[in-house]
């Protein structure tokens, strides 16, 4: 064990080693290990917040679906009342038709009783002339005129 | 091939000898034969081997350490920069857990410490003699090829880290904080010579005992393989007992290599700690 100018160059050389080392080995290693450790760090949360956000999105989407269901519903009842509403129309609608030709019908009935009357009444007058006719132009007696006239009766 | 040896002793004591240039007795300058030469060489040598095996493996550390950090991005990792990965983060763990202030120096200085200890020591699963065979043949009467049983090697680092927790410690407390720290605590203040004693002690024990420890495993794992290497040298019986039991010694040096990596890098972590802490 004897000491010589080795522990002299020994020491030069391990500050040497240590400075290089500290100076460009170390710095850029650490700097990766640090830079990769932000990066998954970044990318966990980036996964949990796209959890979060998935959470939210199928909460919004159960909600919406929810709200959709209500809506439709709302929209069938709408549309069978306005069913039954529009068959209530149709109903009153042909009703009142179906009133306003009977009138028409009776209205028409009434009239051609009216003109079948009328037409009657002028035939019974005419015949009434045609009965007074004959009786002026024969001179008859009254028996005959009472013949006459029980005839007209009998027409009449 | 110990054979090659003329005793046991001498190949036990030429696998302990570094590789040490430096000026001889007679003016020349050279490479030392034997611990005598390189003793009487004095200071100013230096241990070829210690250094270049040392500076070699920091390169390679760096250079893939490097190689990954400029490749370096916050994607997926390739197989280098996962590797790099693994070892940067366990070490930031580390002084994480250990080192509770802010200083950009001390995460950087645990990895180049780690690995560069770690690689140190690992040269000890090389087999003992093959490198130095191959440097003999190209004319090199030594090489040792595990720099941290060389304890320059250690000190040499353990010194260094010696001097941050001296210049944190005058840093963070002033002179006249890290004075009080030493001279008066734990006894009360008139005590303070004791104090300084103890205290003293105890912060000369930091350097020393790191360096020991280290430069003392890897000294005693690197003469367990020797002493298993001699055996290849006796009957084929004893070969294969030998190669059986270096066997067993590597599997179960791995595990002291990283050890000692380790317990090197949490002491400079946990001691540079202190010399930021405010003491009570």
């Amino acid at each position: 064990m004897n000491f010589n100018a080795t522990l002299i160059g020994q020491s030069i050389t391990f500050i040497f080693f240590v400075w290089f080392c500290m100076k460009f080995v170390w710095p850029p290693i650490m700097n990766a290990l640090e830079t990769r450790k932000k990066q998954i760090a970044d990318g966990l949360a980036a996964a949990d917040r796209g959890k979060h956000e998935l959470e939210l999105a199928a909460k919004k989407a159960g909600d919406n679906m929810r709200d959709a269901k209500a809506q439709a519903a709302e929209v069938i009842a709408q549309a069978e009342k306005r069913a039954a509403q529009i068959i209530e129309e149709a109903k009153m609608a042909a009703k009142e038709e179906g009133d306003r030709q009977l009138a028409a019908a009776q209205a028409n009935i009434a009239q051609e009783t009216n003109r079948a009357r009328e037409s009657l009444r002028e035939q019974v007058a005419g015949l009434a002339v045609a009965g007074a006719e004959k009786i002026l132009r024969r001179e008859v007696n009254a028996q005959t005129h009472a013949d006459l006239l029980g005839q007209l009766k009998a027409e009449l | 091939m110990a054979t090659e040896y003329a005793s046991s002793g001498e190949y036990i004591k030429h696998h302990l000898q570094n590789l040490t240039y430096g000026q001889h007795a007679d003016g020349t300058w050279g490479f030392a034969h034997g611990a005598a030469e390189a003793k009487a060489m004095g200071f100013w040598a230096i241990n070829v081997d210690s250094m270049a095996f040392a500076i070699g493996l920091g390169v390679l550390f760096l250079f893939l350490f490097r190689v990954a950090a400029k490749k370096a991005t916050a994607g997926v990792p390739s197989g280098l920069q996962n590797f790099v990965e693994w070892i940067v983060e366990f070490i930031d763990g580390s002084v994480r857990g250990s080192f509770s202030h802010q200083n950009a120096l001390v995460a950087p200085l645990a990895l180049t410490v780690f690995m560069w200890v770690f690689l140190m020591n690992l040269m000890d699963l090389f087999p003992v003699d093959w490198l130095p065979f191959v440097a003999s043949m190209s004319g090199l009467p030594h090489l040792k090829v595990v720099p941290s049983t060389d304890p320059n090697v250690t000190f040499g680092m353990s010194l260094s880290i010696f001097f941050l927790v001296l210049f944190y410690s005058v840093k963070m407390k002033g002179a006249g904080g890290f004075f009080s720290e030493l001279a008066f605590q734990p006894f009360p203040k008139f005590l303070f010579p004791v104090n300084l004693l103890l205290e003293g002690v105890g912060l000369i024990a930091k350097p020393i005992s790191l360096a020991l420890r280290l430069f003392g495993n890897m000294y005693a794992g690197e003469m367990i393989f020797i002493l298993i290497a001699l055996m290849f040298g006796g009957s084929w019986v004893l070969a294969v007992f030998g190669g059986a039991l270096q066997w067993a010694w590597a599997v179960f040096h791995i595990l002291i290599i990283t050890l000692q990596a380790f317990i090197f890098m949490t002491l400079t972590i946990v001691y540079l700690d202190m010399a930021h802490a405010e003491h009570h």
